[in-house]
């Protein structure tokens, strides 16, 4: 082994048209070294890693001052070779690793044709040896049964699965470097640990460099030895982990830092005995699916039951495909619950008619995760956020102009932001604006559904605090939906953790967080990456697997009885042993 | 697969059974037959005979069930023109029609496909325009205006071109020409279309990332993914064709066709060849649906095997 660095940027400078995406900008990666790049979206993260491939110019971009030199006899500098020399590197000696797994892969082609066709290319391999190395590849990453997989496409499979497909892929010819752009930012944490795991694992066996691309410190923490931070193109930071993570010497890695979700960092004091704003009584949500002739349903929602009062926020936490949304249009009935009651504000929403809840939706307003989808763009600012106002006839003696100038100091806008369009605004910005929307009609309470994961952690940061300060100020209820338990924790009282369709465990949040009872809580939490270099990450504990949710039409779901394990704190009675059942039974009784 | 298979026969049973039905109303409610048969000057007791002679003296209700038992036993009735069994005539006429529908779906799909795929991903530069503007003048020019400016060009000042009947290979480049001009000009559009969906799609970037060449990228992981909603075009296109589109270009050119000869019988009014004509255009069509349907599957594997869900 050489003493060179495997990987070395000089100076780079990456612009799109006139605008820099990257500036100036110098590390390196050493062979069997993980190296983090973090920052927030514009940061030129990935223009980065697209200038090592090669790949900037497809995207309208190009190196415009630097040098980036790949290790070998002789050493090649990445940004001056002609493009039949690069695809050459490309999947051979150079891999990268996409972030979102399902519009990676190419839908009409087989999975195992999509690896093979790398070997064949490469290493000059015969279908036949192609497709066995596949095969190869696939169990490496520890996918099961690859046999069949090789000739599954890509919707056959979950999304982790997919990753590993991805990962497979990359790895197939042996590089020598992988840029894993956010390759865990679309999976769920439990589905994160194990692909973070996995690329621990092959770095071992393979010895491969790995520039590893997240937003994400603990992440950053649990998989890097050295981590560069960059804004805006530029370089802020550059060191070991654990040396920036104990004493990071920008302002900008402090603000990260400070802005990242930590788990355990603390939740917010309940309001006592606060007076019942939504009461959910056993909600079930049923879709059918399957040929008519085998008609089945799938039950999205079996039986959930939550109680929110004035003042209170609880926090819905689940993985994906849990059912959490589903809850949340279900309660807003912006789909139709198959069964189980709702009441808002003493009125059961159950039953009524489309004219009679109308004045009812005034009370029960919601935030959707994407600010980007959910502003109609052929309104300006003013008739956006005054519009469920002027739907519902509240508008104050000042008319629109006056409610949205109010709105928009309340959620920290300018006023004359009430002139312009939602495009012109951040995605921060926009999800203000779609919270001043929410506000505009005083309602009882705000649904929250994953309102900052598609938001940078500083300016997540900001969303929930302002969501803690218009609480303070109005005393609504918030029903905050998150699969992030870390952001839960910091803005819920109480928190819910919802697993196929059922609510598993239920308590004050730091009751549930510090002594979680239910097998999949424990293993959820136990997934979380902490910002904690030279933590080990405990094994995840096994949890059983859930009940189907797919059953034949009429069966009914599992249920899962909830008993009290401590104060206010419930846990599904197929999880909680016996002897602990048994003495904790009367408690139930008592509270 | 399987359940698809049967799906698509059983809507082309009903499919076709509907326009059998239409067929059959739609020529009794023009009158009656005899009159425009046998004209002016019958008496009426001739007139009464003839028309027991054709049972058509019964309900519409038996007529229609004498008319599809007709069906079942093959005896699809006698031109009245050429007292020959229809069957046959019409026969006769497909084989020249389908050679002409393939040679023109063969160049469309040569000239449409490369240049369709050119236009993408050249769209900033002047040959991706140069390709959309030839297709714009196929849209533009109606095909008979085509035909006629070809067989001026070709045929009439050059003299390169045969322009009546189809006795050689060259009698083929005229009409196919005129007939294709139409389908280049919407193939190219949507497989421009197609391709810059595609084009920006995450899954090439991940080809090129595995080193591919362009090549391949373009052809095998981008036509892959827009062949899908190429072939559904195609599909509508042919049948359109079969239905009707080739009546003009086979008229002016004299094609022995099929489409020529519905345009005879409707002039002449030789009922049972244009009724037997549009039932045997009508099956085509199904079948050509059913095909598109199955090779979209084919080549979807999204629609070949349900989702996991």
């Amino acid at each position: 082994m050489t003493a060179a660095p495997l990987l070395a940027v000089e100076n780079l400078s990456v612009a799109f048209g006139g605008h820099p995406a990257v500036s100036g900008l110098s590390f390196t990666v050493k062979r069997g070294e993980t190296v983090a790049l973090v920052g927030e979206s514009g940061s030129g993260k990935s223009a980065t890693a697209l200038a090592i491939m090669g790949l900037v110019g497809r995207d309208g971009g190009r190196v415009t001052a630097g040098r980036i030199l790949l290790d070998g006899t002789p050493p090649l500098d990445l940004a001056a070779l002609p493009e039949p020399a690069l695809r050459r590197l490309r999947g051979r000696r150079i891999a990268q690793v996409f972030q979102e797994p399902m519009t990676a892969l190419n839908p009409v082609i087989p999975l195992g044709e999509q690896v093979a066709e790398a070997l064949r290319l490469h290493e000059g391999m015969g279908r036949a040896a192609a497709r066995a190395a596949a095969r190869a590849a696939f169990a490496r990453v520890g996918i099961p049964d690859p046999d069949r997989r090789l000739d599954q496409f890509p919707h056959e499979l979950s999304g982790g699965l997919r990753q590993r497909v991805m990962i497979a892929m990359a790895l197939a010819c042996r590089p020598d470097l992988l840029i894993a752009d956010e390759p865990t930012t679309a999976l769920d944490v439990t589905t994160q640990a194990g692909i973070l795991d996995l690329l621990r694992r092959l770095q071992a066996e393979t010895g491969m460099g790995i520039l590893f691309i997240t937003h994400d410190m603990g992440v950053v923490a649990e998989i890097a030895q050295r981590m560069v931070v960059l804004r805006a193109g530029r370089k802020q930071e550059e060191g070991p982990v654990a040396q920036v993570f104990a004493r990071p010497r920008a302002d900008y890695t402090r603000m990260l830092m400070a802005a990242a979700p930590r788990l355990g960092a603390g939740s917010p004091p309940a309001p006592r005995d606060p007076a019942p704003v939504l009461g959910v009584e056993d909600l079930s949500v049923g879709f059918p699916t399957g040929p008519f002739w085998a008609r089945r349903v799938h039950h999205a929602v079996a039986g959930v039951s939550l109680t929110i009062g004035r003042g209170e926020t609880l926090g819905l936490v689940g993985e994906s495909g849990c059912g959490k949304s589903t809850v949340a249009r279900a309660i807003l009935r912006l789909i139709e619950p198959s069964a189980g009651r709702v009441r808002l504000m003493g009125r059961d929403l159950a039953g009524l008619s489309a004219a009679a809840l109308r004045p009812l939706r005034a009370e029960a307003q919601i935030v959707f995760q994407d600010p980007f989808a959910s502003l109609n763009p052929r309104l300006t600012v003013r008739d956006l956020v005054t519009e469920p106002a002027a739907i519902h006839g509240r508008l104050p003696p000042g008319g629109r102009r006056a409610l949205a100038a109010e709105l928009l100091a309340r959620v920290g806008l300018e006023p004359e932001a009430a002139d312009r369009w939602p495009h012109q605004f951040s995605g921060g910005q926009r999800q203000r604006l779609c919270i001043a929307r929410a506000l505009s009609v005083r309602p009882a309470l705000i649904i929250a559904d994953e309102p900052v994961s598609a938001l940078d952690v500083s300016v997540a940061r900001q969303v929930t605090d302002l969501f803690a300060r218009l609480q303070r100020e109005d005393g609504m209820a918030i029903l905050f939906i998150s699969h992030d338990v870390a952001v839960v924790e910091r803005v819920s009282h109480r928190i819910a953790v919802m697993q196929a369709g059922r609510i598993v465990e239920t308590g004050p949040t730091e009751a549930v967080l510090a002594a979680p009872r239910h097998p999949y809580t424990q293993r959820l939490l136990a997934a979380v990456p902490r910002p904690e270099p030279g933590r080990l990450r405990p094994a995840l504990p096994e949890a059983p697997p859930p009940p189907p949710v797919v059953l034949r039409a009429g069966a009914r779901p599992a249920r899962a009885p909830l008993v009290a394990v401590g104060p206010g704190h419930l846990a599904a009675i197929d999880a909680v042993p016996p002897p602990v059942r048994a003495a904790r039974l009367p408690a139930a009784a008592e509270a | 697969m399987l359940s698809r298979s049967l799906t698509v026969l059983a809507r082309m049973t009903v499919t076709f059974l509907v326009i059998v039905t239409l067929v059959f109303f739609a020529t009794r409610m023009t009158g009656n037959p005899v009159d425009f048969v046998v004209g002016e000057g019958l008496t009426s007791e001739d007139r009464a005979l003839l028309i027991r002679y054709f049972e058509l003296d019964g309900s519409w209700w038996a007529q229609y069930r004498a008319f599809l038992r007709g069906f079942i036993d093959g005896n699809f009735g006698l031109s009245f023109i050429e007292r020959r069994p229809v069957a046959e005539i019409v026969a006769a006429r497909i084989w020249p029609s389908l050679q002409l529908l393939l040679s023109a779906m063969a160049l469309t799909l040569v000239v449409a496909l490369p240049l369709g795929i050119l236009a993408a991903i050249r769209r900033d530069h002047w040959t991706g325009s140069a390709a959309m503007a030839v297709a714009f003048l196929g849209y533009a020019v109606p095909n008979f205006v085509l035909a006629v400016f070809l067989i001026l060009v070709f045929a009439y000042w050059l003299n390169w071109l045969p322009v009546v009947g189809n006795a050689t290979a060259l009698h083929f480049i005229l009409p196919t020409v005129t007939l294709a001009a139409g389908l280049i000009a919407a193939l190219t559009r949507f497989t421009r279309n197609a391709m810059l969906d595609v084009l920006g799609q995450d899954y090439m970037r991940t080809a090129r990332a595995k080193g591919l060449p362009e090549r391949r990228v373009i052809l095998h992981h981008g036509l892959r993914n827009a062949g899908i909603t190429i072939l559904s075009v195609i599909g509508l296109q042919v049948a359109g064709l079969a239905a009707a589109g080739s009546v003009v270009v086979e008229s002016i050119f004299a094609w022995p066709g099929i489409g020529d000869l519905l345009v005879r019988s409707a002039i002449r009014r030789d009922y049972p060849v244009l009724q037997f004509g549009v039932i045997a255009v009508a099956a085509a069509v199904i079948v050509i649906n059913a095909a598109v349907d199955l090779a979209y599957a084919w080549a979807d594997p999204r629609l070949r095997r349900g989702t996991l869900a």
